[in-house]
């Protein structure tokens, strides 16, 4: 099927992706699980579940609510902590072949910085994305993602321990995401994931309740898709050169060139993988079709050929 | 057997009481599905972007002589059920299946008591052809509120070497909760194996019934569920921490410290009523047998 397939190929802070096109962190388990619906060496990379120090339970259900275009959810970072992620998932993957960015959460920049330090050198790590968006135990609990100054110490507790490439994951929910992008930056992450899902709430009319157990929950899926390429289109203008995962309601190729012509580097398929188990497979091929179609020989071509003027 | 994704015709719809009955032409499900497993289905290409919406497998016709169909009981309850009791003949549904963890049949021939309640019966009709082709004694208790919803009586009177019906509103069999009758039926019967499924609170009652008599029971459970392969995390159900149909030692249930939340697409839908965390959700533990 991919046999005429031209080479979609792109470099990604140093490490080659056979395609732009990654699975998103907490849309695609921690990888074993879609071993049976897609080929995990052959897709652009699996970013993991987010992993903490210590193993997480998760919220109470429910933790997902359809909604308009997409779904919200409050998961509470269920995972099993990092030493069983290393001695299995991770070693699953490894073996398997895949092209894994180990996707980090804690509490605190010390907490960012051990993890960082645990994953630094295991095989099969090509890099690091570090989830902001969640709780700073140090600070009442305020998003690390929201503040410039927090999230650019987490960066720089884990760039202080791992030679990894380490990708920040921001959030859109902030006044001025630009700010937050150059902390991180010169705090020492080589790219930046952008965006996370966007925090948003649902209630049930009938029982005059929250849908969601946790009661606020991240909204994704293609609700947020042009809110993503905002994000993106607005750190490419300000930061150019800095390599952009972009992320946000891509069920589709042409969804993915829309990033990569405002200038993302790579793309991430995440709710779409819950309705397409091969999303990532299919978004890559459209992703191909659409190449061919314009007449574009690789997909890191793409943000020189946007007109930004209509 | 692997999961597939198909583009399924419909080949009928049927009202069955206050449900719907959809038959798919799907040959690569129905080929491996076992009972207790499920489709995962989306109607239609919308771009709303809708999520797709479980259901266990009510029928199987492999394929071979017959073209290889998977039929389903849905239950109109919002959008998403919605559309997929309007699709007609010829239609086209995605489906992925079969997912999920199956019953587990007993090993020898034995009597076997399947507990269904509302539509959640539709598995245990898959369920009984196979284990009458096993020679299992299979006895059926179903329930709902109302006669009307009370899924396909003549059908489990067929199948069943007996059959006990219970409505909450008493228009149809015995006044009262499908899990009433369970405690004398198993020492009546002498079944050895107990099978349920239905809402949270029936499974939870079947599973203490069960659980004081020493029968082992297993439920399939009906949780909300994205992406129904594993990856959301959303279907999940605490556990004890030995999890799956597996016995869990008796000190490690209902304690937070020892249960773990296991997702119900891949561990269940099909769990020993024994290790689920019955307190966590608010019901009543199973007591343990002696």
């Amino acid at each position: 099927m991919t046999a005429e397939r031209r080479d979609l190929s792109v470099d990604l802070c140093g490490v080659r992706l056979t395609t732009p096109v990654l699975a998103a962190s907490g849309c695609f388990g921690f990888g074993g699980e879609m071993a049976g619906w897609v080929d995990l060496a052959a897709i652009g990379g699996v970013v993991t579940k987010s992993v903490s120090l210590e193993s997480r339970r998760g919220r109470p259900t429910p933790r997902m609510a359809e909604t308009p275009s997409g779904m919200l959810n409050a998961i509470g970072l269920q995972n099993p902590g990092v030493e069983a992620f290393c001695a299995g998932d991770l070693r699953f993957l490894a073996d398997a072949g895949a092209t894994v960015v180990a996707s980090l959460v804690g509490r605190s920049p010390e907490e960012f910085g051990r993890l960082a330090a645990r994953l630094d050198g295991e095989p099969g790590v090509a890099l690091v994305e570090v989830n902001l968006s969640c709780p700073n135990v140090e600070h009442r609990g305020e998003v690390f993602a929201t503040d410039p100054e927090a999230a650019a110490a987490v960066v720089r507790a884990v760039r202080r321990a791992t030679g990894t490439p380490v990708l920040a994951k921001l959030t859109a929910d902030v006044t001025d995401l630009v700010a937050v992008a150059r902390a991180v930056m010169d705090a020492g992450a080589d790219g930046l994931t952008l965006i996370n899902t966007l925090l948003g709430m649902a209630v049930d009319t009938g029982r005059r309740r929250p849908r969601l157990a946790a009661v606020t929950g991240g909204l994704s899926g293609p609700a947020i898709r042009p809110v993503a390429v905002r994000c993106v289109w607005q750190v490419a203008q300000a930061l150019p050169g800095v390599p952009i995962v972009g992320t946000g309601g891509i069920v589709t190729g042409e969804d993915a060139a829309e990033f990569l012509l405002v200038g993302a580097t790579a793309v991430a398929v995440g709710t779409g993988n819950f309705v397409n188990p091969r999303a990532v497979v299919e978004v890559a091929d459209g992703l191909d079709h659409y190449l061919a179609a314009q007449g574009v020989s690789s997909p890191a071509e793409l943000p020189a050929l946007f007109k930004a003027e209509r | 057997m692997t999961p597939v994704r198909e583009l399924c015709e419909v080949l009928e719809r049927r009202r069955v009481g206050a449900y719907h009955a959809l038959t798919l032409v799907a040959p690569g499900i129905a080929e491996g599905a076992r009972p207790g497993q499920f489709v995962h289905l989306l109607a239609g290409q919308d771009r709303s972007f809708p999520l797709r919406r479980p259901f266990s497998i009510h029928r199987v016709e492999r394929p071979g002589a017959a073209l290889g169909t998977v039929e389903v009981v849905l239950d109109v309850v919002g959008a998403g059920t919605l559309a997929l009791s309007r699709l007609r003949p010829h239609d086209v549904v995605d489906a992925l299946g079969p997912l999920g963890r199956p019953f587990d049949p007993p090993p020898e021939p034995a009597g076997c008591l399947l507990v269904g309640g509302g539509y959640g019966t539709a598995p245990l009709f898959f369920l009984a052809t196979e284990l009458r082709v096993r020679r299992c004694r299979v006895d059926f208790v179903i329930g709902a509120a109302t006669s009307s919803r009370l899924l396909d009586a003549m059908e489990a009177k067929r199948l069943g070497h007996s059959l006990t019906v219970a409505t909450d509103d008493g228009s149809a069999g015995r006044r009262g909760l499908v899990t009433d009758p369970v405690g004398d039926l198993l020492a009546r019967t002498g079944a050895a194996r107990v099978y349920a499924c239905g809402p949270m609170p029936m499974l939870a009652a079947v599973s203490r019934v069960a659980a004081a008599a020493g029968v082992p029971c297993q439920v399939a459970v009906e949780e909300q569920m994205a992406c129904g392969t594993g990856i959301c995390f959303s279907c999940v159900l605490p556990v004890g921490a030995s999890g799956g149909l597996e016995p869990s030692p008796a000190g490690d249930r209902g304690s937070s410290e020892v249960t773990r939340m296991a997702r119900s697409c891949l561990e269940g839908p099909v769990f020993d009523g024994a290790t689920i965390a019955w307190a966590e959700l608010g019901l009543p533990e199973p007591e343990l047998s002696r």
